[in-house]
C-alpha cells in the first residue's frame, strides 16, 4: 500500500529527470572534480538493506541512479519499517539498516559490533485539514494544535484558533482528528514534536512510533490520513510532505520557537537542520528549532552501517555508496519533497565515513 | 460410517486379486503419502501455536491472563490489553454475518433454484468476480465511497429512525464499526453465496419434484424439501465466511477508525486483533512491545478456533433435531 503511490511519485520523477537532462551521464563525466571515489568495477556486488518507508522514495532513486552510473553495484533496499531495519542489521541479515528514530542504548548494546548512524535526508511532516470555508491557509501555534489533538480545542472556530487567523471565516463545526495508526516515523517526529512544545502531552501522552491518542479516527499509512482529510470535511491530520503536494491538501502554518508563522517547504526544513548543532554520534532531534525560518516539525531520517565491516569489498562499496549519497544524491531531495542536508553536516558526516573501516583498516 | 467403510474394502480386495502385489504396493504408497499431507497440517497448525507462544512468553508472563481484560493499550507506557482488539474483530464478524448471510443465501437460492438457466452461469460468475477483487481496493473503496456514504446518507437515517438504540448513538463520522462490518461482509458474500449454491446444487433433483408433486409452492419447495437437505453444508459456507471476516486485515483496517476503545454504538471506531498486528508489527521496537502483538497473535489464533468449534456443535445438533431441522 505504501509503496503504490510513492512508487508512481518516485517514476514521475525519475522521468521528469531523465527528461530534463537528457545527457545526465555526461554531464556527470564533465564534473572531473567530483570528489566521489569509483568503485571497483571488477567484479558485481550486491548488497542489501532494509528499513525505514519514509524515506524509501529517495532511497530508491539513490539506489537505481547508482546502479546507471555503476552497473556491477546492485543495492537492494525493502521498505519493511524502521524497527524492521533495527531487528535486521543487528542481526546481520542485511549489509546496511535505516531508521527514522535512532537506535535506543539497548538495542544497540545487542548489535556485534559499533553501529554508526549516517544521517541521510530531512523529512517533514505537515498538518493538513479539510475546511472548505478557509480560503487562505491556516495558522496554528504549538498550544492550539497540541489542544486539538489533545481535545480540547473541539470547534473549528474557537477563539484560540481565530485568534491567529484573523479575518478568516472559521465555522462551527467539530474538529474531525485523524492520526497514523500504524507504527510509523511520521508519528514518531510528530508526536515528539508535541511532546517538545508541551508538558502536558509529554506527560498524558508521550512520544513514539506509536502512541494512545486521547481523540480522534486512526488511519492506516499516510494515504489513509490524506484519504480521510480529503473526503471528510472539518477533519485535521498529519502527514509526510509528499502527501500533501501530491493530494493538494492545504498545508497550516506553524508557529515556529522564534514566533514566526512558517509554511514547510524545503528551505525551512533546511533551516530547521542548520539550526540545530549536530552531536558527535550524528542523530538528533530536529522538532522545533529555534532557527528563524525554520519549519518546526522536521526531522532527520539515517542509514545504520557497521563501524567495522565484516566482508571488505561490501563494506568498501556501501562507503562509497554512502559517499556518493552524501553529495551527488543530495540533488535528488528537493523533487522528492525532502531537504538536502547542510553543508555544515556534510562536513561532519564526511568525517564519519572516513572512519569505516574493515578488520581495522580504512575504506575511504 | 462402518458401514461405508466396509463397502470400500471389498472393492480394493477384488482389485489386490486381480491386479497381484503392485496394485497392493501402489495403494499403501499411496495411503501413507495422502496421510502424511493430512498430518502435515496439524503438524503446521501445532508449530505455528508453540512458535506463537513462545514468541509472546514474555507478555504471558508479564501480563498473565489481565492481558485478555484489561483494555489499555499503550506502547509508550508499554502497557498492553487486548480486550478492545477482541471486541473489535468478534463484534465486527458477527455484524458482517448479519448482514451478509441473508444475502448471500437470497443469491445461493436465486441462482439455484429461481434464475433462468442462461442468466445462472454469468451471474455466479460475476459473483464469484466479486471474491477475487484484492481486499486492499475494497479498503479504497470504503475511504472514498462507503465512508462518505454512510457519514451523509445512513448513519443520519439511522439515527432517525432507530435513534432510541444505542447502537445508532453518537456522532456520524462514516469510519467506524458500521463500515468495518459492510466491507467484511462484502468480501464474505462471495465465499458464503458460492459455496451456498454448490450445496444447494447437490440437493438431488427428486426431493422437488416429490415435493412439487405434494402440491408445494416454488417457496414450500426451498423451505421443505432443499433447505432441510443442504442445512449442515449451508453452515459450512458461512463457517468459510466467518473464517474469512476474522482473519480480513487490510480492507477493515482501512475503515473502522483503529480507537482501541469498547463502546457500544456502531457509529463509533474500533480495531480488531489482525489489524492491530499489521500496523503495528513492523515498527515495533521493544521485547514486551513484540510479546504483547504476538500473544494478541495467539489470541486471534484462539478465537478462530473457539468460533469455528461452536460453529461445528451448532451444525451438529441442527442435524440431530427432529424432523431434520428447520433452517
Amino acid at each position: 500500500m505504501f509503496f503504490g503511490r510513492r512508487e508512481l511519485l518516485v517514476l514521475a520523477a525519475g522521468l521528469s529527470f531523465a527528461c530534463n537532462k537528457p545527457a545526465g551521464g555526461e554531464a556527470e563525466k564533465g564534473k572531473a572534480a567530483s570528489p566521489v571515489p569509483v568503485p571497483s568495477q571488477a567484479t558485481p556486488i550486491s548488497l542489501n538493506g532494509a528499513g525505514a518507508t519514509f524515506p524509501y522514495p529517495l532511497y530508491s532513486k539513490w539506489m537505481a541512479e547508482y546502479n546507471k552510473q555503476f552497473p556491477n553495484i546492485r543495492i537492494n533496499y525493502q521498505s519493511i519499517g524502521s524497527g524492521g531495519g533495527i531487528r535486521q542489521i543487528i542481526a546481520g541479515t542485511v549489509d546496511f539498516g535505516a531508521t527514522d528514530a535512532p537506535m535506543k542504548d539497548d538495542e544497540a548494546k545487542q548489535a556485534p559490533g559499533k553501529l554508526f548512524h549516517i544521517p541521510a535526508t530531512i523529512g517533514a511532516v505537515v498538518i493538513s485539514y479539510n475546511v472548505p470555508e478557509l480560503t487562505e491557509s491556516l495558522k496554528l501555534t504549538p498550544e492550539t494544535l497540541t489542544e486539538i489533538y489533545l481535545g480540547k480545542i473541539k470547534k473549528w472556530n474557537d477563539p484560540k484558533i481565530a485568534a491567529d487567523n484573523a479575518g478568516a471565516k472559521l465555522p462551527a463545526k467539530e474538529i474531525s482528528v485523524v492520526y497514523r495508526t500504524d507504527g510509523s516515523g511520521t508519528t514518531a517526529v510528530y508526536t515528539d514534536y508535541l511532546a517538545a512544545v508541551s508538558a502536558e502531552w509529554k506527560d498524558k501522552v508521550g512520544a513514539g512510533k506509536s502512541v494512545k491518542w486521547p481523540v480522534g479516527l486512526g488511519a492506516k499509512g499516510n494515504e489513509g490520513v490524506s484519504g480521510q482529510v480529503k473526503t471528510t470535511p472539518y477533519t485535521i491530520g498529519y502527514i509526510e510532505r509528499a502527501y500533501a503536494t501530491q493530494n493538494k491538501l492545504p498545508m497550516a502554518e506553524l508557529k515556529n520557537k522564534s514566533g514566526k508563522f512558517v509554511a514547510p517547504g524545503t528551505a525551512a526544513m533546511s533551516a530547521a537542520a542548520e539550526g540545530v548543532e549536530i552531536p558527535p554520534e550524528l542523530h538528533i532531534s530536529l522538532v522545533n528549532s529555534s532557527a528563524e525560518a525554520a519549519y518546526p516539525i522536521t526531522g532527520y531520517t539515517y542509514l545504520l552501517v557497521y563501524a567495522d565491516a565484516k566482508d571488505p569489498t561490501k563494506g568498501e562499496a556501501i562507503a562509497k555508496f554512502l559517499w556518493w549519497a552524501l553529495h551527488d544524491g543530495q540533488k535528488f531531495a528537493e523533487s522528492l519533497d525532502y531537504a538536502p542536508l547542510p553543508a555544515k553536516v556534510i562536513t561532519q558526516v564526511e568525517a564519519r565515513l572516513k572512519d569505516l573501516s574493515a578488520g581495522g583498516k580504512k575504506l575511504l | 460410517m462402518t458401514i461405508q467403510s466396509g463397502s470400500l474394502v471389498r472393492p480394493r480386495s477384488k482389485l489386490r486379486l486381480a491386479l497381484g502385489r503392485e496394485a497392493n504396493f501402489g495403494d499403501l504408497a499411496f495411503r501413507r503419502l495422502t496421510a502424511l499431507f493430512a498430518a502435515s497440517v496439524i503438524v503446521l497448525l501445532v508449530w505455528m501455536a508453540i512458535q506463537m507462544g513462545i514468541a509472546s512468553k514474555l507478555s504471558l508472563a508479564h501480563f498473565g491472563l489481565g492481558f485478555i481484560t484489561a483494555s489499555d493499550w499503550d506502547p509508550v507506557r508499554d502497557h498492553y490489553g487486548a480486550l478492545p482488539f477482541i471486541y473489535g474483530t468478534v463484534v465486527s464478524s458477527l455484524l458482517a454475518l448479519c448482514i451478509a448471510v441473508p444475502i448471500s443465501l437470497g443469491i445461493a437460492i436465486y441462482l439455484s433454484e429461481l434464475a433462468h438457466p442462461r442468466l445462472r452461469t454469468p451471474m455466479g460468475f460475476l459473483v464469484e468476480l466479486l471474491a477475487a477483487v484484492p481486499s486492499v481496493v475494497y479498503g479504497l473503496w470504503g475511504i472514498f465511497a462507503l465512508a462518505p456514504w454512510l457519514r451523509e446518507t445512513v448513519e443520519p437515517l439511522l439515527a432517525k429512525t432507530l435513534g432510541f438504540l444505542p447502537l445508532f448513538q453518537g456522532p456520524h463520522q462514516g469510519f467506524g464499526m458500521l463500515a468495518g462490518g459492510i466491507i467484511l461482509a462484502i468480501m464474505i458474500t462471495p465465499t458464503i453465496s458460492s459455496v451456498s449454491r454448490e450445496v444447494l446444487r447437490a440437493v438431488p433433483q427428486t426431493l422437488r419434484e416429490g415435493a412439487t408433486g405434494l402440491g408445494a409452492t416454488r417457496w414450500e419447495v426451498v423451505r421443505v424439501a432443499v433447505l432441510p437437505y443442504a442445512k449442515s453444508g449451508l453452515v459450512g459456507a458461512v463457517i468459510l465466511g466467518l473464517g474469512r471476516a476474522l482473519g480480513e486485515t487490510m480492507a477493515i483496517t482501512m475503515v473502522i477508525g483503529n480507537r482501541s476503545e469498547i463502546a457500544i454504538s456502531l457509529f463509533a471506531p474500533s480495531y480488531t486483533m489482525a489489524s492491530v498486528i499489521a500496523n503495528e508489527f513492523t515498527e515495533a521496537t521493544g521485547e514486551l512491545y513484540l510479546a504483547a502483538l504476538a500473544e494478541i497473535g495467539l489470541l486471534l489464533f484462539g478465537v478462530t478456533v473457539a468460533l469455528n468449534v461452536i460453529a461445528r456443535l451448532l451444525v451438529w445438533r441442527v442435524g440431530r433435531l427432529p424432523e431434520g431441522g428447520r433452517l
